[in-house]
């Protein structure tokens, strides 16, 4: 099992299940022989080996208390390094970025992990150290592009060299453990993604020119020193701990110099118009302008706000960002510096406010990072009511449903004010609900052979019971003028035919007989797709319908208490 | 009991000695005999013991009760330091060294007075080596030479050493833990397995309901929160409740955020992974492109008339060669005959027993048409239309002159009575079983009935004009379902529940055995054109065959919900009809080309409903009219409808 575990060997799903299992259809998971065959040469196999003698060996020594044995034993105990699975799972380094998102999040996991029994201290010292290093570069890059506050945890997603990493920390608190999951498998995990993450740190401090391991940054290291010179903590406690404040930035091997960001030369792709080449270079302005969002602004995270997720994202769109003193170690100024210009507060109100400054709720920051601009902070105030956190993950497709939060978003992102926003935004609201409708008429299109045919059935029905009754009526009359011939003629009614609709059924029909004809697979696809798309309809439509009943229920409620307000 | 006095062994044993000498009390030393037993043995005895000389011990007399003890406390000064002797039970007062015995002893210090915990520590045997030996012992022979078996252990440990089997102090590895792997990436290193490597499917993003703070919409109602309960873990859409935090601080730990990375790793490692193609197909495209109905005019596509009369089922239908009548059998024993143009019942026709089958002859001169009747073929001149044609029918029927010898005959003919005849019945041929379809060649003179039997008496081929019938079969081939000529050349289908096969009447041979892929065959009808077949079957499929093409169907068209009863082509249009259990009759367009290169087109161009479901029975006939583009259905619901 670790040995899969740390080569990267999976069972793989065979063609005929039957054939492959003996004419039994139970589930048994299948590997490819060449995959044990590969793991048989593994080198590592033979240190596992040794390990395995080792610890025999050493247990026999305690038992016979020959602790001159147990210490030799213990001077020669036999290691083993992964650095040749990670090179060769990953011959490239940007395979490794592309698999990078698991082992974050295992890391960043297992870096809140107490140090009791769990596991080994050492691993969590080490996963602490390599996700406070990936912190610390995606600060120095400022590559951080979405955040999101879930309930399961933070996700924030980054992209390195071009490639999208995501990864989820869970929130500040204590762990219950569970008892129905298997450390062994989680800790041989972490063991591979420690070494993968290792060598993507050293890579990519590389890229950036910054010392590995990470130093800070010399006048920064100065100002961090405790002033009155008393011991804060060992030196080597101290040094990851003012790594994580996430305050500094880094030294670099090289000095930065102010003409370092070279210009990209533009070399036009054949084919590519005049037109991509603008939005090209649009996206490219959008980008910069997203990487110093927060540029010049100064922040202060109170004491009840989680400090290292702010600190980073701060940190990480260029803002400036402190915290009380007793609070951490690498706060660079006080409350009371009339230079900071945002205050994240998280309680309901704010005893004494300093003007000059924003008291703000910490979505504030999230929601601004996702949105590319510092959206107004009226919303955000203490103890308002704050709009729903939306999902940078999503992006709605044509017919998916849309919030109207998202919606206003976007017209605020396409560049509308914010005060003619609330107009627009009830407006896209409107063209929401429009949008929907124009759903439920495609959920109807979409049903095609179902709600259209009916009604065409049912219409067929009634002309047809119509015609009956006439035939009826004629054969009524037919008799009875056998009896009686009492002729009568009366005005008859001209019938208004709705074009439309008579081509609009007749199509339907036409789809309908034409589906007839199809064949049997391509027919059970058809059904499967449609049916997949109905779903979707039902559930677009579910949603907006939700909406509506709580938007008028909320209306009503306000009505009320404006009614009691003025009795 | 008390045990008994044993003074002997009392004597031998040194008696335990009282708890605390009496000093106090020297002249009345008696001691107690009794040994270390529980005192409370002696409790309902007037003595306590025995002494030394084996007398008892009395317990001294004790009457004071609780209130002179109280007093004694009070007022006896030395009260506190009086104690009772368990052996003896005398009071006995201790003394000042005693109590200060007991002071000591309870504060944990040494009982003897006079001992000194803190003596100065005298170093008899120092660790330091002196010039002088303390002994003067001469030093062993040992001591001169070298071990043995210290020898030995060291040359094990040396040959170890020098095996390798065990290592002396390993350099240390100075290389370090981390350093650019991907410093030489060598594109040879990319090795045949990454390109079969599948990696793992990243985890799903999070969408809007995973917020702590989503839109309203997302959460749950309460019904939805139930149902969510309800279902089982792996079923779920969502993995977690949405809920709603007014602020970050109320945010709670996620329970099971350990368990989802541990699910993760599981998945990573135990899942077996596989590349699937996504079908990324715009449905519109699946479905054929075929020519539009529209331009196939012209074919009936609305209910013109319906012909009520019938009180049961209608079985069967034909039309007149002209296409002015029609004619329907029913379940309610009777035959009717209809103008098709106005939906008249021209004339009712009750017989003995429920009608299979009508066939009207084909051939335009004569007027006759056979009606299948439990075990007889009914010959009947219906007296419709041109009295000179219905009047030449009659005539040629007269004119029948009975050969000189008998011929032998697997039936009957014959002539009807003289009541029948006044009903229009003019020739009766009996079977010997029930019949169960009637039909006419091209021609107008043969015609070949069905019997439901088993034998190879199935099939029998008349000959009106001549009034004589043959059994073209010798062996029975299964269970024929239905019989049809062929229009222009002398070929004979036989239908049996699964296959067809076509006869040659005058070589009288098999040509062709065709596979319908069918359970069961209902009904078969045939291209005018007589190269193409198609066989409507009970399990809800129709079978286009093309004779040149295979004896496999060229197409088989699953239309139809429910099982097909019957199937009709059109004489002169590209049209063909089905009608099935489920109601509905479906008009296809079936163009056959002259070209033989050409394969069949086949559109279905309308879906005519109208039939009433009864008994679970929708349609039961269908038929066109001979020549304008209509289709006339019979139904369980006991009507007739023609439509144009």
């Amino acid at each position: 099992r670790r040995l899969c575990i740390l080569k990267g060997i999976y069972p793989h799903e065979p063609k005929h299940k039957k054939k492959v299992n003996k004419g039994s259809t139970a589930a048994r998971t299948f590997y490819l022989l060449k995959d044990i065959k590969f793991l048989l040469h593994e080198p590592i196999v033979n240190k596992f080996r040794e390990y395995k003698v080792f610890v025999r060996k050493l247990r026999k020594a305690y038992g016979k208390s020959e602790w001159s044995t147990v210490d030799r034993l213990k001077d020669n105990k036999p290691s083993y390094k992964l650095d040749h699975i990670v090179k060769e799972r990953y011959p490239t380094f940007v395979d490794a970025l592309r698999d990078l998102d698991d082992a974050l999040s295992m890391c960043f996991l297992f870096s809140t992990f107490p140090r009791s029994g769990k596991c080994h201290v050492q691993t969590i010292q080490l996963c602490r150290r390599l996700a406070v290093e990936f912190l610390n570069y995606v600060i120095a890059s400022r590559s951080l592009r979405k955040v999101f506050l879930s309930i399961k945890g933070i996700y924030y997603q980054a992209e390195v060299l071009g490639q999208p990493v995501t990864w989820i920390t869970p929130y500040a608190f204590a762990h219950d453990h569970p008892t129905d999951v298997d450390y062994r498998v989680m800790a041989t995990f972490t063991e591979f993604y420690t070494t993968l993450l290792g060598f993507v740190n050293f890579r990519l401090y590389q890229s950036l020119n910054l010392l590995y391991p990470p130093k800070l940054d010399g006048q920064a290291d100065v100002e961090l020193k405790p002033a009155e010179g008393k011991e804060y903590a060992m030196d080597s406690e101290s040094y990851l701990e003012k790594l994580s404040a996430l305050s500094a930035s880094l030294a670099r091997a090289v000095a930065p110099t102010h003409e370092d960001e070279v210009e990209m030369d533009e070399f036009p792709v054949e084919g590519e118009t005049a037109e991509q080449l603008d939005a090209r270079k649009k996206e490219q302005e959008a980008l910069e302008k997203h990487k110093k969002l927060f540029e010049g602004l100064r922040f202060f995270l109170n004491r009840e706000v989680p400090r290292e997720p702010l600190a980073f994202i701060i940190r990480c769109f260029g803002g400036q960002v402190s915290w009380d003193k007793s609070l951490c170690i690498g706060a660079t100024y006080d409350v009371s510096d009339p230079s900071i210009t945002h205050q994240i507060v998280d309680r309901p109100r704010v005893e004494r406010q300093v003007v000059g400054r924003y008291y703000l709720q910490p979505q504030w920051v999230f929601d601004s990072v996702n949105a590319k601009l510092c959206l107004p902070v009226a919303d955000y105030f203490p103890g308002v009511m704050l709009p729903p956190h939306l999902s940078p993950f999503v992006t709605e497709q044509e017919g998916d449903y849309v919030p109207p939060e998202k919606l206003k978003l976007l017209a605020m992102q396409r560049g509308e004010n914010p005060g003619d926003a609330r107009l627009r935004g009830r407006r896209s609201r409107g063209a929401g609900q429009r949008c929907t409708c124009s759903g439920a008429s495609d959920c109807s299109v979409g049903n095609g052979g179902l709600s259209a045919d009916e009604e065409s059935e049912e219409e067929e029905d009634e002309s047809e019971k119509e015609e009956e009754m006439k035939l009826k009526k004629l054969e009524e009359q037919k008799t009875q003028s056998s009896k009686t011939l009492p002729v009568k003629v009366t005005a008859g009614k001209v019938r208004l035919e709705d074009k439309q609709r008579l081509e609009q059924e007749q199509q339907s029909e036409e789809k309908r007989l034409a589906i007839m004809m199809m064949k049997k697979r391509e027919k059970y696809l058809y059904k499967k797709i449609m049916f997949g798309k109905k779903r979707k309809v039902r559930e677009a439509n579910k949603l907006a319908a939700k909406r509506k009943a709580h938007d008028t229920a909320v209306k009503e409620e306000k009505k009320k208490s404006k009614k009691a307000r003025r009795a | 009991p008390p045990p008994a006095p044993r003074a002997a062994s009392a004597r031998n044993s040194v008696p335990c000695p009282p708890l605390t000498p009496l000093p106090s009390a020297p002249l009345q030393d008696i001691r107690n005999t009794v040994g270390n037993i529980p005192m409370e043995w002696y409790q309902d005895f007037p003595h306590i013991g025995y002494n030394l000389d084996g007398k008892k011990i009395y317990k001294p007399i004790r009457n004071k009760d609780e209130l002179d003890m109280f007093l004694e406390k009070m007022e006896n000064p030395d009260y506190w330091r009086t104690v009772q002797d368990k052996m003896t039970g005398a009071d006995i007062k201790l003394t000042d060294e005693q109590v200060d015995l007991v002071h000591r002893l309870q504060k944990g210090q040494f009982g003897d007075v006079h001992f000194d915990p803190y003596e100065p520590a005298v170093d008899f045997f120092t660790h330091e080596v002196m010039i002088h030996p303390v002994t003067n012992r001469p030093a062993d022979k040992r001591s001169f030479i070298p071990s043995l078996i210290e020898k030995e252990k060291v040359s094990k440990l040396v040959h170890a050493i020098k095996m390798g089997w065990i290592k002396p102090r390993k350099p240390k590895d100075d290389t370090p833990t981390y350093y650019d792997l991907w410093a030489h990436e060598d594109p040879n290193s990319i090795l045949g397995r990454h390109k079969m490597h599948v990696p793992a499917p990243k985890m799903k993003l999070p969408g809007h309901e995973e917020s702590y703070n989503p839109p309203p919409e997302y959460l749950l109602s309460e019904e939805e929160k139930l149902a969510w309960e309800q279902q089982e873990p792996a079923e779920r859409k969502l993995n977690f409740m949405p809920q709603q935090y007014r602020c970050l601080r109320a945010v709670p730990a996620y329970s099971r955020f350990i368990h989802e990375r541990f699910e993760r790793c599981l998945d990573l490692y135990l899942c077996p992974r596989q590349r699937k193609m996504r079908v990324n197909v715009d449905p519109e495209d699946l479905i054929p492109k075929l020519p539009k109905p529209r331009d196939l005019q012209p074919f009936p596509t609305t209910q013109a008339l319906v012909y009520r009369g019938h009180t049961s089922l209608v079985r069967c239908l034909s039309v007149s060669p002209s296409g002015q009548w029609l004619v329907s059998g029913s379940d309610d024993c009777t035959v009717r005959f209809w103008e098709v143009c106005t939906a008249r019942c021209m004339k009712t026709l009750p017989v003995s027993g429920v009608v299979k089958s009508v066939a009207w002859n084909p051939n335009p001169t004569i007027c006759l048409v056979a009606i299948c009747v439990e075990q007889s073929v009914l010959l009947v001149n219906p007296c419709l239309g041109d009295k000179l044609l219905y009047g030449a029918t009659d005539q040629l029927l007269e004119s029948y002159v009975a050969p000189e010898e008998e011929r032998v005959q697997p039936m009957q003919w014959v002539t009807a009575n003289m009541e029948e005849h006044s009903k229009g019945v003019r020739l009766v041929v009996q079977h010997s079983k029930a019949v169960k379809q009637v039909t006419w060649h091209g021609k107008g003179d043969y015609f070949a009935s069905v019997v439901s039997d088993n034998s190879n008496m199935q099939v029998l081929i008349h000959q009106t004009s001549k009034r004589w019938s043959q059994n073209p079969f010798r062996k029975s081939k299964g269970l024929v379902q239905c019989v049809l000529f062929h229009p222009i050349r002398p070929y004979f289908f036989v239908a049996t529940q699964r296959y067809v096969r076509v006869y040659n009447l005058l070589k009288q041979e098999l040509t062709k055995k065709l596979m319908t892929n069918c359970k069961w065959v209902s009904s078969m009808a045939i291209h005018p054109g007589g190269d193409n077949i198609i066989c409507g079957s009970y399990d809800s499929k129709l079978a286009w065959f093309d004779l040149d093409l295979s004896t496999r169907p060229y197409q088989l068209l699953r239309h139809h919900k429910k099982a097909l009863r019957s199937v009709a082509f059109h004489k002169h249009y590209p049209l063909f009809a089905s009608g099935s259990d489920d109601g509905t009759v479906i008009v296809c367009h079936g163009m056959v080309y002259n070209d033989l290169l050409q394969n069949p087109l086949l559109v279905p161009v309308k879906v005519l409903k109208g039939h009433v479901l009864t008994l679970d029975l929708g349609v039961l006939d269908v038929l066109f009219h001979p020549t304008q583009p209509w289709v006339f259905s019979s139904g369980a619901d006991g009507t007739v409808r023609l439509y144009t």
